[in-house]
């Protein structure tokens, strides 16, 4: 393995190690102002949702609609209809697996 | 949906919650503990994802113990896929790195919010910091401003195990596995997403986050780095400014 792959590798620990521990040494040991409470309880919808859309309808910078979307939506009507967490990632791998093998 | 995120993966999304009174006063072992079941089926998403990630690694130029030593020490996936990915299109060092670090950006919203429930002098606090992952985080929010940090530290246990397992497995017998999309695999980490995902949209507030996150990142995703849409649709969570002070699960 080159070098270069090397420093890669120690840059992404380092930047990723300084990026988690930022937050938590700025902001740490002291109350946030009572009106974040509100936003921070919602950091978590919003960031998932994210995470959600970006990897079920979107490859690189395109928007695309393929298997794994609609894998994805029926996990979300699994769990919509008060499914367990397995039952879900069941459905959505293999509906996502068949919709391929049909040649989706 | 007012259940906190439910440790035992064959219970019902709505199952009551289980540990809302134990969460709220933690015994720190109890909360480890339950952190680890929590953890476990995110660790075997983790394994799928961290396999793939061992081959593609391989396949740009890692030896199996680079490929292996940065999941250990880098422990994001989708920085190590970006960076990797990077690295196989002929970008360099600081391409690699920029990618990475906008991949990982959303955990500054992560990282400031779990602050005031993070205790100690500032390196122990970093120290601390550096077990948030997306899923731990978000299982270990009370839904009221404030997290249980035994409860992250539990559940971010298995998935960094099978991480590293993955990576190894991958790196090492990648050949032997095959198309892991044609399998798909692929739909196990945004299926295990979805799924915090509707135990957090408790009520109307957090429904209207969720909806203003996703479209925020949608819009993004033609025009932005990736990594941007995620981190802009922490913006959503304004709304918030609208909710009472403290007003969480009870």
């Amino acid at each position: 393995m080159s070098t270069e792959l090397w420093v890669v590798v120690a840059t992404c620990a380092v930047v990723t190690a300084l990026i988690k521990g930022v937050g938590p040494v700025a902001f740490g040991g002291r109350e946030l102002p009572r009106w974040s409470a509100g936003v921070i309880a919602l950091t978590a919808p919003a960031l998932l949702a994210a995470l959600v859309v970006t990897s079920a309808l979107a490859d690189g910078r395109q928007l695309a609609v393929g298997a794994q979307t609609a894998g994805v939506a029926l996990a979300a009507v699994v769990f919509a209809r008060g499914g367990s967490v397995l039952a879900g990632v069941g459905v959505a791998v293999v509906a996502t697996a068949g919709l391929r093998a049909l040649g989706v | 949906m007012d259940a906190s995120p439910d440790p035992d993966p064959l219970a019902p999304l709505d199952a009551p919650p289980q540990r809302d009174a134990e969460r709220r006063r933690p015994d720190p072992r109890a909360s480890f503990r339950a952190g680890l079941r929590a953890g476990i089926p995110f660790g075997v998403a983790s394994f799928v994802l961290s396999l793939s990630f061992g081959v593609l690694a391989r396949e740009v130029g890692f030896s199996a113990v680079g490929a292996i030593v940065m999941s250990a020490i880098v422990f994001a996936g989708s920085a190590q896929f970006a960076a990797i990915t990077i690295l196989g299109g002929g970008g360099g060092i600081a391409a690699a790195t920029a990618a990475a670090a906008l991949m990982n950006s959303r955990f500054l919203p992560m990282g400031v919010a779990l602050a005031p429930s993070l205790p100690g002098r500032w390196l122990r606090r970093a120290a601390q910091g550096q077990t948030v992952v997306d899923s731990s985080w978000a299982m270990a929010s009370r839904g009221d401003g404030s997290f249980d940090r035994h409860f992250l530290f539990g559940t971010t246990v298995p998935q960094y195990i099978c991480w590293i397992a993955g990576t190894s497995l991958g790196a090492l017998g990648g050949s032997l596995i095959g198309d892991i999309d044609r399998l798909g695999l692929d739909a196990v980490y945004p299926a295990f997403f979805l799924s915090l995902l509707f135990v957090e949209m408790r009520d109307r507030l957090s429904r209207l986050a969720a909806l203003g996150g996703g479209l925020i990142a949608l819009a993004l995703v033609p025009f932005a780095p990736a990594g941007i849409p995620v981190l802009a649709a922490s913006l959503a969570a304004l709304i918030g400014l609208r909710r009472r002070p403290l007003q969480g699960r009870s």
